[in-house]
């Protein structure tokens, strides 16, 4: 089994707020990323996918269709964007890096079989560095 | 515990299998497909497996880790045509799959005893990297 990598890089602003809470607790709890004109990231973004070698390509995933999936799914999506603004997931939820992977994640899970549609590879693993010092990590389930 | 040690080499390669067309190549390949080849600076890391040595504190003295990948990987590896310079690639494709597992193939009989090959991963470009564990 091989797991292939692939970085991405994405530029994205939104601010950190939760309708459910008062003005006071939401700059109590997101501190600077709470302030109400947003504020961006470079996002990277690595996408992992697993699969067994296919013998006639000595490839275990096509990075050129892996790329065109994110291309259209993630990077068209949230590159230059405001998240809570363009894109629908965030306008009910908190575009957390937590909540950016799972959508990420989903998006791509969601889209998969257009381009891999065959029974490997599969979406492994979706890894977002917000800053280089803060890194979320969404799995696929076992 | 596992432990890493990281080492670099460049290399050309291309990427067509004898099985395919020229055509056929250039669809599953691109660029890569170029028969004049092209190179990379390959990094690879090398993770073991392993408990410290309770008298040297140590799962692998790393000197040791570091003259192996020399002797195994980077001295055949580097500054190298892989199709037509490095074995098996005059046969097998040199895609970062197939490199990632003849690595592990060079590298596993060194770690039969004591700590555990635990992984390889290669990084072709820092874009894109192949982690392979042998199974």
């Amino acid at each position: 089994m091989f797991y292939v990598t692939r970085r991405y890089q994405l530029a994205a602003s939104h601010r950190l707020h939760a309708p459910q809470l008062g003005a006071d607790q939401n700059r109590q709890l997101y501190g600077k990323c709470n302030n109400p004109f947003g504020h961006g990231h470079n996002y990277v973004v690595e996408v992992s996918a697993r699969g067994p070698l296919d013998p006639s390509t000595g490839r275990a995933v096509d990075t050129a269709a892996l790329d065109a999936l994110v291309e259209r799914q993630v990077l068209e999506a949230f590159d230059h964007r405001n998240l809570n603004i363009e894109v629908a997931a965030f306008r009910s939820l908190v575009p957390t890096s937590e909540n950016l992977g799972l959508e990420i994640f989903r998006r791509l899970e969601e889209n998969w079989s257009q381009v891999f549609p065959g029974e490997w590879p599969k979406l492994e693993k979706v890894r977002i560095a917000e800053t280089p010092r803060n890194i979320f990590e969404v799995s696929a389930k076992l | 515990m596992v432990i890493t040690r990281r080492v670099e080499f460049s290399a050309s390669h291309t990427c067509s299998s004898p099985a395919l067309s020229a055509e056929e190549n250039r669809a599953v390949y691109g660029a890569a497909a170029n028969p004049h080849g092209h190179g990379h600076n390959y990094v690879l890391e090398v993770s073991l497996q392993g408990e410290p040595d309770p008298v040297t504190g140590m799962v692998l003295d790393l000197k040791l880790l570091k003259d192996i990948l020399n002797r195994e990987v980077v001295d055949p590896y580097d500054h190298r045509f892989l199709n037509y310079e490095v074995p098996p690639f005059d046969r097998v494709v040199p895609t970062s799959e197939n490199i990632a597992r003849d690595i592990w193939n060079r590298l596993r009989p060194h770690f039969t005893t004591g700590p555990r090959l635990h992984s390889v991963r290669l990084y072709e470009t820092p874009d894109l990297y192949v982690d392979y564990r042998g199974e």
